[in-house]
């Protein structure tokens, strides 16, 4: 096997019209798309989950412990194969829905119980006074959510929030089980067609290591834009 | 509305195609954790020394390892160990099941960072006078950390270091990229075999749900116990 490095290999037509670089540029857009999508599912589902957790109705904490310990207990593998060759197969109206967007909700679903837990933690942080101080003032549970406690509670998640993030760009890669062509399909495809794996491998980490580090970046912005004066949320510099 | 229907699933096909992979599952599993939290407490040991050309190499090797997705680090892995590596440690066994111990040496590695990171936190979570005492009394460095340090920094992170171990046997499932035998490998034979994939990826979740959520439970108990210790 392809021991040297071949970095010309890149320029190369792949029979298709486009070369290896353009190839892996796509595979680069396809894991970032994923990963997007993916993780606005996940910011949704997960945060509603987590305010289920932490209200006062049993039967709502239930609901919200259960979908977390479902989708925390089972490999994203297995979880992307139930979407792609059960789910279809059990509601037959799904069988049109295109590939990428079972990967995003099987990802998204999956990070959801991440999240869901980060955000429960991130209410539980608070004192309790707020929330009765919210409600002796007159204001209906979902007001005291919306206007107490969750302005707060979201500034103290943004740092678990952001590796996560970060954890959702790798955890992408699992879905080129499913035929999405993103980085990892595309390295297992063009090393098989070129036999220079070495050079091909070196190429997609490097891509994920900036795609990880952008990630972080563009969270630390957004960490900074949020800050309430006078509050060290996320323990600070 | 689809008819489920889990007969298949005897003692039959499960020892023809599952406990083999079941059986190596769990053993990637043990072995990944011991071996990685050993390496892992050597690296959390060297980033806390203090001495620079200790530090770096060590914080290098993390970082790096925590950046990279674990499917590329296990292609990595598999690509870069020669034949040769597996015949000189088990000869035509060994070969064989290139792929298999490709994984071990993988997950090996890669959970050490892990875990490192885990002990690091144990580390700090001492306090710094109980090492001034032990310097005190006359103990050296290695002493301090073997007789004082270590034993309460792996205790506090026990649970920690064992919720990491059952995210650990999710991940094992990923050794479907260098299409190594493991439990999900031998579910997946049977949804393909027997061309029953719904009920097979069914079981595969059941699987992994059961042994996930019960592992958890064990460790939530744990958490208690050690809280009141403390």
């Amino acid at each position: 096997m392809g021991s040297t490095w071949d970095w010309e290999l890149f320029l190369q037509d792949t029979g298709g019209g486009r070369t290896y670089l353009d190839w892996m540029m796509s595979a680069w857009g396809w894991t970032m798309l994923v990963s997007v999508l993916a993780l606005v599912v996940a910011l949704v589902v997960g945060s509603l989950v987590g305010i289920l957790r932490t209200t006062p109705s049993k039967t709502l904490v239930f609901i919200g412990d259960a979908w977390t310990e479902l989708f925390r207990n089972v490999p994203l593998l297995v979880q992307l194969f139930i979407w792609y060759h059960v789910i279809p197969q059990m509601v037959p109206s799904l069988q049109a829905v295109p590939g990428l967007v079972l990967a995003v909700f099987g990802l998204g679903f999956f990070t959801s119980a991440r999240i869901a837990e980060q955000v429960r933690a991130g209410i539980m942080a608070l004192p309790k006074g707020q929330r009765y101080a919210g409600l002796a003032m007159g204001l209906t549970l979902p007001q005291t959510y919306r206007y107490v406690l969750l302005p707060m509670a979201f500034r103290i998640v943004i740092p678990p929030i952001t590796s996560e993030s970060m954890n959702i760009i790798k955890n992408s890669s699992v879905t080129f089980a499913v035929q999405i062509s993103e980085l990892i399909f595309f390295a297992l495809q063009s090393s098989e067609e070129t036999a220079r794996p070495n050079t091909i491998y070196l190429a997609v980490t490097v891509l994920y290591f900036i795609s990880a580090f952008a990630v972080n970046r563009v969270m630390a912005v957004v960490e900074k834009r949020v800050q309430v004066p006078g509050m060290m949320v996320g323990g600070g510099k | 509305m689809l008819h489920l229907d889990f007969g298949f699933l005897n003692w039959n096909v499960i020892s023809t195609y599952v406990a083999k992979g079941f059986i190596y599952s769990v053993q990637l599993t043990i072995v990944a954790m011991v071996g990685g939290i050993v390496i892992g407490t050597l690296l959390a040991l060297m980033r806390l020394s203090g001495k620079k050309w200790l530090v770096m190499p060590a914080a290098v090797y993390v970082n790096t390892l925590r950046s990279i997705p674990l499917v590329m680090v296990i292609l990595w892995f598999f690509l870069l160990i020669p034949a040769g590596f597996y015949s000189a440690i088990g000869g035509q066994f060994a070969l064989a099941h290139r792929a298999e111990l490709s994984a071990v040496i993988t997950f090996t590695f890669f959970e050490a960072a892990y875990y490192s990171e885990i002990m690091r936190a144990g580390i700090q979570s001492v306090p710094k006078g109980q090492v001034y005492a032990g310097y005190a009394v006359g103990m050296t460095y290695k002493q301090c950390m073997q007789l004082i340090v270590l034993p309460q920094a792996f205790r506090n992170m026990l649970p920690v270091l064992l919720t990491q171990t059952i995210i650990l046997f999710q991940d094992t499932s990923l050794v479907y990229a260098i299409g190594a035998y493991d439990l999900f490998h031998g579910m997946d034979l049977v949804a393909k075999n027997l061309s029953r994939p719904v009920e097979s990826y069914l079981a595969a979740a059941v699987v992994y749900f059961v042994i996930c959520f019960s592992l958890s439970m064990l460790v939530r108990r744990l958490q208690k116990k050690i809280q009141i210790i403390r």
